[in-house]
């Protein structure tokens, strides 16, 4: 029997689902259902129409986008209870959250956490509107797995920093408004030199260079600072705290690349029923070709342990209050699972899979290939599957390096 | 690990204690040095029956204590990790069928004593050396059952086996009609081929058509659910022997090519977890319990299949010996491996499930 207590925390849920249902009905606009604009979830608001925009900014004044966050900066302030009725009722109507991008999925959590005051409420609320593209400024030409050996460096000039030096693999950064990187402001301590700096991208001396990838796309760039100006209030928490706080964001980074929605969305489509479209079918309706029916079974069934293995993660670390040991193993387990998924498409479909552009292929088919090809990157960016090895051996199976 | 309710952690906890303390992996070595065919310690069974472990399934009105697959996994998990050598398993998964088949009669006769210890069930499904459950000779013509069935396991200790028929399941006392020839598989448990020769059989009626495919989904969990414990138990022996030899100088752990051979085991080792929790889990909601215990089984196969390679490999030639316990768990890894579904037989039935 449920006690008053719980009694009165259904009816507080079922008033707050009313009110989401109510907002939906007001504000969603019709034409946008089931569609997502991708651009938003990844690369913040880069290109809108007029009624993307107006969606995202009734979420944004709610702060639903960003519901857990705290109100006091524009997050929505809601319970996690309460976050899954907006997720739940927005799936229900096949609407998409219109707030995303680097601020929400790795910078915003990271400033919540390290930012001091002013920081928190200058940075916070744009992106809790989606109005301010971030992006990162991590890897350098010779600091990739070995991130701490970055060099671009931030000269203390008395009332503002000075900086010099390259960033590359800068996601977005031709779009972005702003910058969170890693700077040099030591160059004694490898690890203790570096800070956390804020740079906007259109500060006098920031050059950015699109690179063009096997995919064809240029998700990614190159970035230069020549005597960029940086105020020193845009340092977050002292200097030397730089690699404390880089590696915190990096959590938010691998948690969201292994990423149980995106990539469980792509489970909505089973490959097995993808092959009876393009291959034949017994009396039955299962496949003909019983070798590639097997790999298929073979890839669903640990694609299905490995979508078991990231709810598990979940669940563990909202009952321990801290994060799952298993979470380590959740990147390089996801990033591996969709590539090998790209391969099997491509052996499903043969050469029609393999199609770079012109009308003979289907939009999804064109699309896939661009996906195989770019989701090569996914085992490098974000820490390597083989520091992703690293990090699980020492640090959770403590098998420490020859002493 | 999934996330326990506190009864659930204490009954973990004992049986841990319990198999860590009474029936180490040396407890098994001495029911393989006596070398009986019904290769258990009675008196070991008595006790975990006592314990309550054999009717944590089993219903409070018929004397068990109604906890759940969840928690029969755990016991099972923890057994698993000693290999420790019992007829819980069997007892259960017989338990599920007359749980889903049964009728109240049924039910009433059999389920306390099972609950108790006092019997000891088994199912005996397939009549070849590979599962096929489709390919079934035995019937039934009035009353009397009549086939042969192989590699039935814990068939000595039994006195009651549940037994499937071309037009469904049966349960058969052993008794006269009822011909054991002991089969010594690898892993030295107690197996034997068991012919049937028009022995008496009652119905188990109820369930309906998919009853045979549901309780084989049960053997599948609670059999995975034992291999999680070995492929837990294998994958720590073999960390901490890591940790432990020293050549060039080094520890064993301190080398790359072993650190990120171990990583890959312990993600293998997570994936196996979640699907072997979660299908537990179907079956005490009562929601996608075939394909959750397809998949379940199938990562089982996989995982234990790895782990119980590299466990040997990485151990070096120790771990070619008879005097270590790490051959041990690769002998039962493969005889379970083959039990109620090959890796290729649960693919084959993912996909069906999955309409392709």
């Amino acid at each position: 029997m449920a006690t008053q207590l719980e009694s009165e925390a259904h009816a507080n849920a079922d008033a707050f689902r009313t009110e989401v249902r109510q907002f939906l009905a007001a504000n969603f606009p019709e034409d946008l259902k089931g569609k997502g604009n991708l651009l938003a979830g990844l690369d913040g608001p880069t290109s809108e129409t007029a009624v993307q925009q107006r969606w995202r900014e009734a979420v944004g004044e709610r702060g639903w986008g960003t519901p857990t966050w705290p109100k006091e900066y524009g997050g929505g302030g809601l319970t996690r209870a309460e976050a899954r009725i907006v997720e739940q009722e927005f799936a229900k109507v096949g609407a998409y959250n219109p707030i995303g991008g680097m601020g929400v999925l790795m910078f915003g959590p990271t400033l919540l956490e390290y930012g001091n005051e002013m920081q928190k409420r200058a940075h916070i609320p744009p992106i809790c509107r989606g109005e301010i593209r971030w992006c990162q400024g991590y890897s350098e030409p010779n600091a990739g797995s070995d991130l701490a050996n970055i060099q671009t460096f931030a000269a203390d000039m008395g009332d503002h920093y000075l900086v010099n030096g390259q960033k590359t693999w800068t996601s977005g950064g031709q779009w972005a408004d702003k910058c969170f990187a890693l700077v040099r402001t030591d160059r004694s301590d490898k690890h203790k030199g570096i800070s956390f700096l804020l740079i906007d991208m259109d500060a006098p001396g920031v050059e950015v260079r699109p690179i063009t990838m096997i995919s064809g796309t240029s998700p990614f760039c190159e970035t230069f600072f020549t005597d960029v100006k940086v105020p020193k209030a845009n340092l977050v928490g002292k200097e030397g705290e730089g690699w404390t706080i880089g590696k915190r964001l990096l959590q938010h980074e691998r948690t969201n690349i292994s990423g149980g929605g995106r990539l469980a969305g792509m489970m909505d489509q089973s490959l097995g029923d993808i092959a009876k479209t393009y291959g034949e079918t017994d009396g039955d309706g299962a496949l003909a070709d019983k070798v590639l029916r097997d790999r298929i079974a073979d890839f669903e069934i640990r694609w299905n342990s490995f979508l078991l293995t990231a709810r598990r993660a979940l669940e563990e670390s909202k009952a321990q209050g801290g994060v799952s040991e298993i979470s380590s193993v959740l990147k390089k387990l996801g990033t591996r699972l969709s590539q090998e998924r790209s391969e099997l498409l491509i052996v499903i479909r043969g050469l029609q899979g393999l199609g770079w552009e012109g009308d003979a292929f289907s939009e999804s088919e064109r699309e896939d290939v661009r996906g195989w090809l770019f989701g090569k990157a996914s085992t490098i960016y974000g820490g390597s599957t083989e520091i992703q090895n690293n990090i699980i051996a020492k640090r959770v199976l403590g098998m420490l390096d020859h002493q | 690990m999934a996330v326990l309710s506190e009864e659930q952690e204490m009954l973990r906890n004992m049986a841990r204690n319990w198999a860590t303390n009474e029936s180490p992996v040396s407890e098994f070595r001495k029911v393989r040095a006596a070398g009986e065919p019904q290769a258990y310690n009675s008196a070991a069974y008595a006790m975990m029956a006592q314990m309550g472990w054999a009717g944590i399934i089993i219903p409070e009105a018929h004397g068990g204590s109604d906890f759940g697959f969840l928690s029969a996994g755990l016991v099972v998990e923890e057994l698993g990790k000693t290999l420790t050598a019992s007829p819980l398993l069997a007892t259960s998964i017989a338990a599920s069928a007359i749980l889903l088949g049964g009728s109240d009669a049924q039910k009433a006769k059999w389920l306390p004593r099972l609950a108790s210890g006092e019997s000891v069930a088994t199912l005996a499904v397939d009549e070849g050396a590979h599962h096929h459950p489709l390919a079934i000779g035995t019937i039934v013509s009035g009353g009397r059952l009549s086939g042969r069935k192989a590699f039935v396991p814990e068939a000595h200790g039994a006195n009651l086996f549940i037994v499937a028929a071309r037009d469904g399941l049966y349960l058969v006392d052993k008794g006269d009609g009822v011909l054991l020839a002991t089969r010594r598989l690898t892993d030295q448990r107690s197996y034997a081929d068991v012919a049937f020769e028009g022995a008496a059989a009652d119905k188990l009626a109820g369930g309906g058509d998919s009853l045979l495919d549901d309780v084989l989904d049960r053997a599948r969990l609670l059999t995975a659910a034992e291999m999680l414990g070995m492929a837990q138990a294998l994958f720590d022996m073999t960390l901490d022997y890591l940790k432990q030899r020293v050549q060039f100088d080094q520890l064993l752990a301190s080398f790359q090519a072993l650190q990120h051979r171990m990583a890959d085991l312990f993600t293998d080792l997570a994936q196996m977890r979640s699907a072997v929790e979660a299908g537990l889990q179907a079956v005490d909601a009562g929601f996608g319990v075939a394909r959750s215990a397809t998949v379940a089984k199938a990562e089982a196969n996989r995982v234990l299949h790895a782990i119980s390679n590299q466990a040997i490999q990485l151990h070096g030639g120790i771990g070619m010996t008879d005097e270590y316990n790490v051959g041990f768990y690769l002998k039962r890894a493969r005889v379970l491996e083959a039990s109620w579904g090959s890796s290729g037989y649960l693919r084959d039935r993912f996909a069906a499930l999955s309409g392709y």
